[in-house]
């Protein structure tokens, strides 16, 4: 019979478990507003799951980078996002509402199946210790995969966005899974970095949005061949 | 040593902010010795990295690897510098300023890349290309720009995230065998390669293959590429091409190193094979038909990203050293075409080649340079890259990977055949209105197709008075095309490409073949 999994080990599984239903949740929002908003639950998520592991194995520095995290992602993320899409009337006129290639049944269906490959992908791996959890990682596998789906199947720039920084979120927490102890000044960086993406994904944005004053990815099939 | 590495590190981020406070002339003066000096440094590191690495606090180091691809990024940072100086006549001093911002960035980011001692610092600095080169991608403010640059940001930012899982497994690996806070840092995971977990490291290479070549432009993952190079403006097309395309291949190699001694050779040269004859027979297949000229220099550029896979794909010492002339004889033959096209679309105000006739004698200079870049990146003799192709099929045989070396083979020949045709009709076929017995083009066959002007230039571009295709304005002002060069600036670095290119397929120096040997070297294992 195996053991019980530790407060560590259980705090990780089940967080990465409720940001994969997050994940879902965001695929299947017809507004970007509430997708918007299940991101910063989903990147809340990652800031705690940052403190649990700081307080388990007694890394100072992870508190620090899970307060610049949710600075970050829960906050500076989220209010871009919001000032693009205007007031919530509006967000319907620019071609962002229920922006779907698929139906949204047949893109949590075509997401549930890749999902499960994912998981199962990274679950034959082995790679499983005392410091990481197989199941969380199992789950951040499907959450990359989830987060392609809703890369692709949504035409519109927000929601595409929204799915690059979950899928930067699942990397997160495969980070902090296999990589927790990864020092604070590289960590910092990668932050950093996401911070440089952020800027150039809401500049992109708002140039899309006073050139087709929509922002629908629809009309954008001029380069092809 | 550290003072030429810091000094690299330094002047083009301190030249892009004083480029974008200072009038055009300026940044555009301030870019060009920014170029230089950059290109010498690396010069002056070349004996230091030969004598042996150095390594800074486990953060920076110069290798004869990164050397290689400092070279070739330096050399293109001073010859497009010099291009953009006549490419950019006319233009505003906001988008002067912006532009030059941009590029300096843009080239500081590239060459920052290979001076990384981490994999997670050379992440970061691949990642800053990325963003930079998307802004830079979509500074004309047209349709097409928009929409290029958008796809390039979503897609290689996306296989950045999953060369950001790959670095987070050799992490994994990593810290197995030299402790939880260890840094990434290529070589102590290269020494303790043969003690690393496999499956963690076989994962890291496949997932590094699949996310940094999205930026290499590998086939399945190269869709932003012809988009991206054929919107951006031209100097920085020739910078996505030669050189921020050998800077993310540079990636691989340094997961290939640590996948080489970690697994053995075995697996990561397969994998590269597949990816590179998916590439070379995709773009061999669709430079066929193409109708924009830097579309189809953009699906050469994944033809040669895909030579380079299948070179380090064979292993062998000859076909690894053809690799690394590769990178340095592609940045100056693809900067080269790239800078060639460009100077047609300013004259021709079109990109379009069925809009482009009479070539040779409107550019008389840019014609025939153009005509012999296009030969040159068609590895036709003595340019580099015949030299390096020659090394590298000579390696596949030498090795008995005889149906690879075929299909390498018969595939750059189909490419040179779809190259070599769609540009000597730009080149050779007279113009209509020549066929009859007028002297002169009219101008109208440079509006052939509906986006024929505003292609080239953007409405954003901000061109003082005289709107879409002012910059040929000269050249028509009497309502025709005349002979003459748009401007001296522009021809001026393609005759220094041209001249490397002859150097390195006649007689590479003696310390650059050194420096290759070297880092070859490196690439089967040794320190």
């Amino acid at each position: 019979m195996n053991p019980a999994p530790g407060v560590y080990q259980g705090a990780a599984d089940v967080i990465a478990a409720l940001m994969l239903l997050l994940e879902f949740g965001m695929l299947r929002q017809a507004l970007v507003r509430d997708q918007v908003r299940l991101y910063a639950t989903q990147s809340a998520l990652i800031s705690v799951l940052a403190i649990v592991i700081a307080a388990d194995r007694n890394l100072p520095d992870l508190y620090a980078l899970a307060a610049l995290s949710a600075a970050l992602k829960v906050f500076a993320v989220p209010l871009v996002l919001r000032r693009l899409l205007g007031p919530p009337a509006v967000e319907e006129t620019r071609g962002v509402a229920g922006s779907y290639t698929l139906s949204p049944a047949s893109a949590v269906l075509a997401s549930i199946v890749l999902a499960a490959f994912g998981f199962f992908c990274f679950g034959s791996l082995g790679i499983h210790s005392a410091q990481a959890p197989a199941l969380a990682l199992s789950i951040a596998g499907a959450m990359v995969f989830v987060a392609f789906v809703l890369m692709i199947v949504r035409r519109d720039v927000a929601s595409q966005a929204i799915g690059f920084f979950s899928l930067e979120n699942a990397i997160s927490l495969a980070s902090l899974v296999l990589a927790a102890e990864l020092p604070l000044l590289l960590e910092t960086a990668f932050l950093f970095d996401l911070l440089l993406a952020v800027v150039v994904f809401g500049m992109l944005i708002r140039a899309h949005h006073a050139r087709a004053e929509s922002l629908s990815t629809a009309d954008l099939t001029r380069l092809r061949g | 040593m550290l003072g030429i590495i810091l000094a690299i590190l330094i002047l083009p981020l301190a030249v892009a902010i004083a480029a974008f406070l200072a009038p055009a002339r300026v940044a555009s003066g301030i870019t060009i010795a920014s170029g230089i000096a950059c290109f010498g440094l690396v010069l002056a590191l070349i004996p230091h990295a030969t004598a042996g690495a150095a390594t800074y606090r486990s953060y920076l180091r110069a290798d004869a690897l990164s050397c290689v691809f400092l070279l070739a990024t330096a050399f293109l940072y001073v010859a497009v510098a010099v291009y953009a100086a006549g490419y950019l006549k006319g233009r505003t001093d906001r988008y002067a300023r912006r532009f030059y911002l941009g590029f300096n960035v843009f080239a500081w980011a590239m060459l920052a890349a290979p001076l990384m001692s981490s994999l997670a610092l050379l992440w970061i600095a691949v990642e800053v290309t990325t963003v930079v080169s998307a802004l830079l991608v979509a500074i004309e403010d047209t349709d097409g720009a928009a929409e290029a640059s958008w796809k390039y940001v979503l897609i290689a930012s996306a296989g950045l995230g999953l060369a950001l899982l790959a670095t987070i497994f050799v992490y994994y690996a990593g810290a197995q065998v030299l402790g939880a806070h260890s840094n990434l840092a290529i070589q102590p995971l290269i020494s303790v390669g043969s003690r690393l977990p496999k499956t963690p490291v076989r994962l890291a290479f496949l997932l590094a293959v699949l996310g940094y070549g999205t930026k290499v432009g590998l086939v399945p993952v190269h869709t932003w590429l012809p988009d991206a190079h054929s919107e951006a403006p031209t100097p920085v097309s020739a910078l996505l091409s030669g050189a921020l395309l050998a800077t993310s291949f540079y990636a691989i190699l340094r997961f290939y190193q640590v996948a080489a001694a970690t697994l053995g050779s075995g697996f990561p040269r397969g994998t590269l094979l597949v990816f590179g004859i998916a590439s070379l027979l995709l773009a061999s297949l669709y430079v066929f038909g193409q109708r924009d000229v830097k579309r189809l220099l953009a699906y050469s550029s994944v033809e040669h990203m895909g030579i380079l896979a299948i070179g380090v794909s064979f292993g062998a010492p000859v076909a690894l050293a053809g690799v690394l002339l590769h990178v340095m004889a592609h940045a100056a033959a693809k900067g080269n075409a790239f800078m060639g096209a460009g100077v047609f679309t300013v004259k021709y105000g079109t990109k379009q080649m069925s809009a482009m006739r009479d070539g040779l004698r409107l550019l008389p200079w840019s014609g025939p340079l153009f005509l012999l870049s296009i030969f040159a990146l068609s590895a036709l003799p003595p340019s580099g890259i015949f030299r390096s192709e020659f090394e590298i099929v000579a390696g596949g045989l030498g090795n008995g990977d005889y149906a690879a070396a075929a299909v390498l083979v018969v595939l750059v020949t189909m490419a040179f055949i779809g190259l070599a045709t769609s540009t000597t009709k730009v080149l050779l076929t007279p113009a209509p209105a020549e066929r009859g017995p007028a002297e002169k083009i009219p101008v109208e066959i440079a509006a052939i197709g509906t986006d024929a002007v505003s292609g080239v230039r953007g409405n954003g571009g901000g061109y003082g008075s005289g709107g879409a295709v002012a910059m040929a304005a000269p050249v028509r002002a009497s309502g025709m095309l005349t002979p003459g060069e748009p401007s001296a600036w522009m021809v001026v670095p393609v005759l220094a490409g041209l001249t490397v290119l002859v150097v390195l397929g006649v007689h590479p120096p003696g310390e650059l073949t050194n420096l290759i040997t070297q880092a070859a070297a490196q690439l089967r294992g040794a320190p």
